[in-house]
């Protein structure tokens, strides 16, 4: 296939940017998504919020959101754990996240800064 | 689900390679697939990421964690522990050498904090075999800008705008040998590349070329483009392999895209590109050498003028431009030339790439803005002198430079400051030396690669050159004499003056600026017959400082021609006519009593 134009080759490059922004992904004001993923989390269905959650941030098209899976958070009774760390704001933990609640943190929590009041396991570790 | 969450880099660059990268990659596939997550994470092949000291290196994203010297046995753990369990192999995070404190982050280790990346944006983040992920990261949009809004003496006023200057070494602006070819009429015009990477220690183009290949192929379609050239020629030695492979897939890729070809971006112009081999001639790296060599002559150069730009490859007007500077051509289009001449100082814009090796703890490929100190390079990002050793000087453009000395450490780099203190860029060689290496012994080795590689062309380059190195074997073999070190200046001078290229034109710098700066060195050799760091095998004589030695037969086992006797619990005694000056007993006393020369 012969790229004859720059719109041809913005669609190229937008159809591959995505993946290239995991990346580059370095910088203080991003979004970062912690998942609990100890032994205990993952039985508990983590993986699957996971990989939820992060469809749902490429639906809604986000690009500063970084998730990461993480170790054993230590609240085993609440596991699936989700930790939302927005920039220069103390973190969120919230419990019992399963694929639908994952989605609604993404579009609750992350696109419009509404916590979820009702899952949050501690308001920060500061009080854990 | 095809989008895929985490991204584990490794280093396919030809140094990791050779600690086995290339089956880590395999290992890593293998055992992702064993656990099913061949959906969610993806295995990337990228190039060098520089700190080579270092590798094999993996880089997993996005969590940014960075791990050094993996091998394939630690493949299962990283997989099982970070992949599925999210929890990092701390052992195998770097050590900041200054305060033993792991960093999982390469962004916060002293070796890349203050590094610009422009020329290697790419090394290190793309896969160098996908064309795609050349494109994602800004790839061809440069020249797409170029073919589409900008005509050729827009373009070439940029280039000269932003500063840029050829980084194999001369430092002529780039911009301005677009301007001389363009002017010279003529139909057929041919634009070169100089990946003919002869420096001793200097790996830049390689990495380059093996890590992100595109970036070269694209610069030199816009070059072509401002010149007016159909044809561009990529001269790279074939010692390269690696380089080579990735630029004939890559060549490949940019045809089927319709980035080499005719008709490029639905305009008139058309362009492509071949790959001549290199013997690895040093030589062949000045221009009218390599013209001659693509020709399929001997690499020899010629007087100058008329030069390439009117009188090149087959006569026909040529450019020849050295892979660093075309990597740094599309960044300079697509930000500007007002933000590419922001960066550097004065007379110098943009960054430079040094390969950092010798005597120094993080030995490597790094990228900084022009007018970075010696200090900096050598103590913040290298990281210091290994084993704690004293800071003697640095050499800079490989044979064809200089000595750098500690009074010199806070001299910003650029072009002209290093011309200043007698030495020069080159291609951005720097070998930093400790308290161990005799200088008399590093101009030896210079010159003894540099007789070697003249070609014999000319008299005082061939004659020249070996005379200089018969007389530094003399000195170091403890038969010099004080006229010895008359003649040598003289010598140096003269074929400094009198060579036709600027093989011969710089071979004897190396010589010049340690005379400089170490003459007491060469006077020590010559009138005391006295190497004081031993590397001088001939004039070394180690001795047992007896008032020392408790006998504990620790150098005796050392040795490994058993010139040492002695009982236990009894003085050792060093039999000089046996004894190979190796300096293994030196190193084997714990006590301080073998004596070195």
């Amino acid at each position: 296939m012969k790229v004859k134009s720059m719109e041809e080759l913005r669609r190229i490059r937008e159809s591959h940017g995505k993946s290239l922004g995991i990346r580059k992904g370095e910088g203080e004001d991003r979004i970062i998504v912690k998942v609990g993923m100890g032994t205990c989390g993952i039985a508990a269905g983590a993986r699957e919020t996971l990989n939820a959650m992060i469809d749902e941030i490429d639906a809604q098209g986000m690009e500063n959101v970084d998730v990461v899976q993480v170790g054993c958070n230590g609240y085993c009774h609440s596991e699936p754990i989700v930790e939302v760390v927005m920039p220069d704001e103390d973190s969120i933990l919230y419990g019992h996240v399963d694929e639908e609640k994952g989605r609604m943190i993404v579009r609750k929590h992350l696109m419009e800064n509404q916590l979820l009041q009702d899952s949050i396991v501690n308001e920060t570790f500061e009080r854990a | 689900m095809t989008k895929f969450r985490m991204h584990i880099l490794v280093c396919g660059g030809t140094g990791c390679r050779a600690s086995e990268s290339d089956v880590i990659i395999e290992r890593f596939k293998e055992v992702i697939a064993e656990y099913d997550y061949d959906q969610e994470v993806q295995v990337v092949q990228t190039g060098c990421f520089g700190f080579c000291e270092q590798g094999p290196i993996v880089k997993i994203h996005p969590d940014n964690v960075f791990y050094v010297r993996v091998t394939p046995g630690d493949v299962r753990e990283i997989v099982e522990e970070h992949v599925i369990k999210g929890r990092r192999v701390s052992r195998l995070l770097f050590t900041d050498p200054t305060d033993n404190a792991k960093v999982e982050e390469s962004r916060k280790m002293g070796f890349y904090k203050k590094q610009l990346r422009i020329a290697l944006r790419n090394c290190g983040l793309i896969d160098p075999e996908q064309i795609e992920e050349y494109i994602a990261n800004e790839g061809y949009m440069a020249l797409g800008k170029v073919l589409t809004e900008m005509t050729r003496d827009e373009l070439i006023s940029a280039i000269k705008m932003s500063g840029l200057r050829g980084r194999g070494g001369g430092g002529f602006p780039t911009g301005l040998k677009w301007e001389f070819t363009k002017a010279v009429k003529g139909d057929e015009k041919y634009i070169l590349c100089n990946a003919d990477e002869g420096d001793p220690g200097a790996f830049m183009d390689r990495s380059i070329l093996e890590g992100d290949p595109h970036s070269v192929l694209e610069a030199m379609a816009i070059g072509g483009y401002a010149i007016g050239a159909g044809k561009g020629i990529i001269y790279i030695r074939a010692e390269y392999p690696l380089a080579i492979e990735r630029l004939n897939i890559a060549i490949g890729q940019a045809r089927e895209f319709g980035f080499l070809g005719d008709n490029i971006f639905g305009s008139d112009f058309s362009f492509d590109i071949e790959i001549k081999y290199g013997a690895g001639a040093f030589v062949c790296g000045e221009e009218t050498a390599l013209i001659h060599s693509v020709e399929g002559g001997r690499g020899e150069p010629r007087n100058k003028p008329p030069f390439p730009s009117q009188k090149g490859y087959w006569n026909k007007p040529s450019c020849v431009n050295n892979v660093e500077t075309f990597a740094n051509i599309p960044p300079i289009i697509l930000k500007g030339a007002d933000w590419f001449a922001s960066i550097g100082t004065e007379k110098s814009k943009g960054t430079k790439v040094f390969a950092l090796a010798g005597k120094v703890n993080n030995v490597g490929l790094v990228e900084v803005p022009m007018g970075t100190t010696f200090r900096e390079i050598i103590f913040d990002i290298g990281g210091g002198i290994k084993d704690g050793k004293a800071f003697k000087a640095v050499q800079t453009g490989g044979p064809s430079g200089g000595v750098i000395t500690a009074e010199n450490l806070d001299t910003p780099i650029d072009y002209d400051s290093l011309q200043e203190i007698g030495s020069m860029m080159g291609s951005g060689g720097m070998i930093v030396m400790d308290e161990d290496n005799c200088m008399v012994n590093i101009a030896k080795f210079y010159l003894d690669f540099t007789q070697d590689e003249s070609c014999g062309r000319c008299t005082p380059c061939r004659v020249g050159t070996k005379r200089i190195y018969e007389i530094l074997e003399k000195i170091t073999e403890g038969k010099g004499e004080m006229e010895d070190l008359t003649n040598l200046k003289e010598l140096c001078e003269m074929v400094k003056d009198c060579s036709l290229c600027g093989l011969g034109q710089t071979a004897p710098n190396p010589v010049l600026s340690t005379m400089k700066y170490f003459y007491d060195e060469y006077e020590a050799h010559v009138k005391d017959k006295y190497c004081k760091t031993g590397s001088c095998k001939a004039l070394a004589r180690y001795s047992i400082d007896p008032d020392k030695c408790i006998g504990c037969t620790a150098c005796a086992r050392a040795c490994p021609v058993d010139c040492i006797s002695g009982k236990v619990k009894e003085v050792h005694v060093i039999d000089q006519e046996k004894c190979i000056k190796c300096g293994a007993c030196y190193d084997a006393c714990k006590f301080d009593a073998v004596i070195k020369p």
